[in-house]
């Protein structure tokens, strides 16, 4: 059966319930990945980018909740599923790695047993077949002496090491996607080329679709096809990344690009900060989200709150834009 | 302002260790050699940067130049007089001339005191405060100096995002007056857009005050943005040192290669243009360092010798940039 999509988010909404209030962690995200293509979603924190990898996972803490819209996965609405059916394809058809694998280990365990545990479960491998096919997956993710090192615990591995560890443990049963949440925001930036170097490999090689949320514009610029730049719950820029860098849409976007320093600058330019504070998720400003810090803001970014619309190449969440200006100062 | 100054800060053969225990009745095993002799010169009024990754010692050499840690020999000269040597009153005199800043505003600043008492603390402890008017005044200014509203100094830094803590952070290393200030990673808890906000004030006090900086920091491209000179630094020993562009534009050292080309550049065309040497392995031990140069375990170039000699920083030198290796990058 064929698809339209790989992956589709539609009106996605996922609430937190906390002491202070309910905050809208994601407030209407729709987006599309297809197979093989690598998505970037950027944003800062608070901006809503992990929870909606979680939603996607239905792995949200115990405070969050989807309240609105639906996830379809290879046409399964995923948000429909019965728990059962979504242990199923959590760890077989989709795999998710995080930001920190010293956490996401399990202490007690031998790395090789942990790695196979997947396969034990969706393969209905054995003990030994699963620790001889980690084997295989530590010499796949360039673990060296991985007939020694699967015997291991986790605390005998560097951060790299680990980092490597859960990605062969999310890709033992092939799966169709990959969810990598910040998996080098941890990690020096040596290790971080290294990992970045074998994720690219591993797409290359096996076709894996990938979502790959981080902070950091560089990561997105040398590792996505297209970006999704979140900011305040929502998304305000998506498009094809070499676009979005280029010709940025949104002023959030621009205002980032351009404070950031950057290792090829040739001069000594000030930085040209973003102005304020991320938005509190408590109290959003009305209109615009990003209205009170933008340099470009008309009287209607604060008084009506624009849609996603195409912009030239992308899509972008932003008035001004919108009625045809382009971005410039 | 690339080295014209005075020498201010001089660091000779700096070492410190920090002992490994094991057992139960705690029998020194090792050594973790954090800092394991150091020479490095910080000039009046410039921005000297320190980068390695984690673990490489860069805190602890910060932290050793303003004895915050016991280093364990060596010597570190102020305005040529050595601090390690100093009784605890001549040290307090020394001290207030140097400062620090820290990387995580959220765990440096006591959430029991007010923005007034934390700032105004220093200036209590070297009684620069004469009546409650003066700290008030003083507090008042020192807010106002680093781009916030003095209505703040009654508040608690609960109330406060990442940057404005960073900001009060800053106030409180400026209380004292300093002339010499440690800035321990003082970006990297904050988000993206807040970063370049503290580092354009950085910038701004530093010519405003006359400030002399050492700027530790993992991400070279703000190092490079703000220092005029760039130490970089593996296993507890400097491999380079040179100014900022220099470095950038003609490394000489293996690591200080790979660590620019591991550094991702926010242009999607380039950067996937770019070559990369991409390491072997992970960053050696300090508690049981390769023989010869360090970093050999990882290194592309590494031949025999590197095994059985330790290359000193003068092995390349083209009179401000130094590097430590045998086979240096063309």
């Amino acid at each position: 059966m064929a698809f339209a999509h790989l992956l589709e988010l539609d009106n996605l909404q996922t609430h937190l319930k906390l002491r202070r209030g309910t905050v809208r962690a994601v407030d209407g995200v729709s987006f599309a990945v297809d197979g093989g293509e690598t998505l970037g979603i950027v944003g800062e924190s608070g901006s809503g980018k992990s929870m909606t990898a979680l939603s996607i996972m239905r792995l949200l803490p115990r405070s969050g909740s989807i309240v609105g819209g639906k996830v379809t996965f290879k046409g399964r609405v995923l948000t429909d599923l019965s728990e059962d059916e979504m242990e199923a394809i959590r760890g077989g058809e989709i795999a998710m790695i995080f930001q920190d694998p010293m956490t996401s280990l399990n202490p007690v365990f031998r790395t090789g047993w942990q790695v196979g545990e997947p396969l034990r479960i969706h393969r209905h491998l054995g003990s030994t077949a699963s620790i001889k096919a980690a084997v295989d997956l530590f010499k796949k993710v360039g673990i060296p002496e991985a007939r020694r090192r699967v015997s291991q615990f986790p605390h005998m591995f560097s951060g790299g090491m680990r980092q490597r560890a859960m990605i062969a443990m999310g890709l033992s049963t092939g799966p169709s996607l990959l969810i990598a949440d910040e998996p080098t925001t941890a990690l020096d930036v040596t290790i971080q080329a290294q990992i970045l170097e074998l994720l690219r490999g591993l797409n290359r090689e096996y076709g894996t679709a990938t979502i790959l949320i981080t902070h950091n514009l560089g990561v997105v610029a040398g590792m996505c096809d297209r970006v999704v730049v979140m900011y305040a719950g929502r998304i305000v820029e998506e498009g094809r990344t070499d676009d979005v860098f280029a010709h940025p849409e949104h002023p959030y976007t621009w205002s980032l690009l351009r404070s950031i320093p950057r290792l090829d600058a040739e001069g000594h330019e000030p930085l040209k900060p973003i102005e304020g504070s991320p938005p509190d998720m408590m109290r959003l400003p009305t209109g615009c989200k990003f209205q009170p810090r933008c340099p470009f803001a008309i009287p209607r970014c604060s008084s009506e709150e624009p849609a996603l619309s195409s912009v030239r190449r992308q899509q972008s969440r932003c008035w001004v834009t919108q009625s045809g200006t382009e971005l410039a100062g | 302002m690339s080295g014209q100054g005075q020498p201010l800060v001089e660091v000779r053969g700096l070492k410190t260790w920090f002992p490994v225990r094991s057992g139960v009745v705690g029998r020194v095993a090792g050594h973790v050699r954090a800092v394991d002799g150091v020479d490095l010169t910080v000039y009046e009024g410039e921005t000297l940067g320190l980068v390695g990754e984690s673990g490489c010692g860069k805190s602890t050499l910060g932290r050793s130049i303003l004895r915050l840690v016991e280093p364990t020999a060596g010597e570190v000269r102020f305005k040529g007089k050595d601090v390690l040597r100093l009784g605890s009153r001549a040290m307090r005199g020394i001290r207030r001339q140097m400062a620090m800043i820290f990387q995580d505003p959220f765990a440096s600043l006591d959430p029991r005191q007010s923005v007034e008492d934390i700032i105004g603390e220093a200036l209590d402890i070297h009684h620069l405060a004469g009546t409650r008017r003066q700290r008030r005044a003083r507090v008042t200014e020192l807010l106002e100096l680093v781009g916030m509203s003095p209505d703040f100094a009654s508040q608690y830094p609960h109330e406060f995002s990442g940057g404005q803590r960073q900001r009060i952070g800053i106030a409180r290393a400026l209380a004292v007056d300093p002339t010499f200030i440690v800035c321990d990673e003082p970006i990297s808890a904050l988000d993206v857009s807040i970063q370049a906000q503290i580092i354009n004030l950085l910038e701004r006090l530093q010519e405003q005050l006359h400030l002399t900086y050492l700027f530790i920091a993992h991400d070279l491209s703000v190092v490079k943005h703000i220092s005029d000179r760039i130490a970089v630094m593996y296993v507890g020993k400097i491999v380079e040192v040179s100014p900022a562009k220099e470095l950038y534009r003609n490394p000489k050292h293996p690591y200080t290669g790979s660590l620019l080309s591991a550094i991702p550049i926010p242009e999607p065309v380039l950067e996937r243009q770019r070559q990369r040497i991409i390491l072997k392995g992970d960053v050696a031990s300090p508690v049981d360092p390769p023989s010869g140069c360090r970093f050999r375990t990882r290194c592309f170039k590494a031949q025999p010798r590197c095994a059985e000699a330790e290359p000193g920083l003068d092995t390349v030198n083209l009179g401000p940039h130094q590097a430590a290796c045998f086979y240096p990058m063309s």
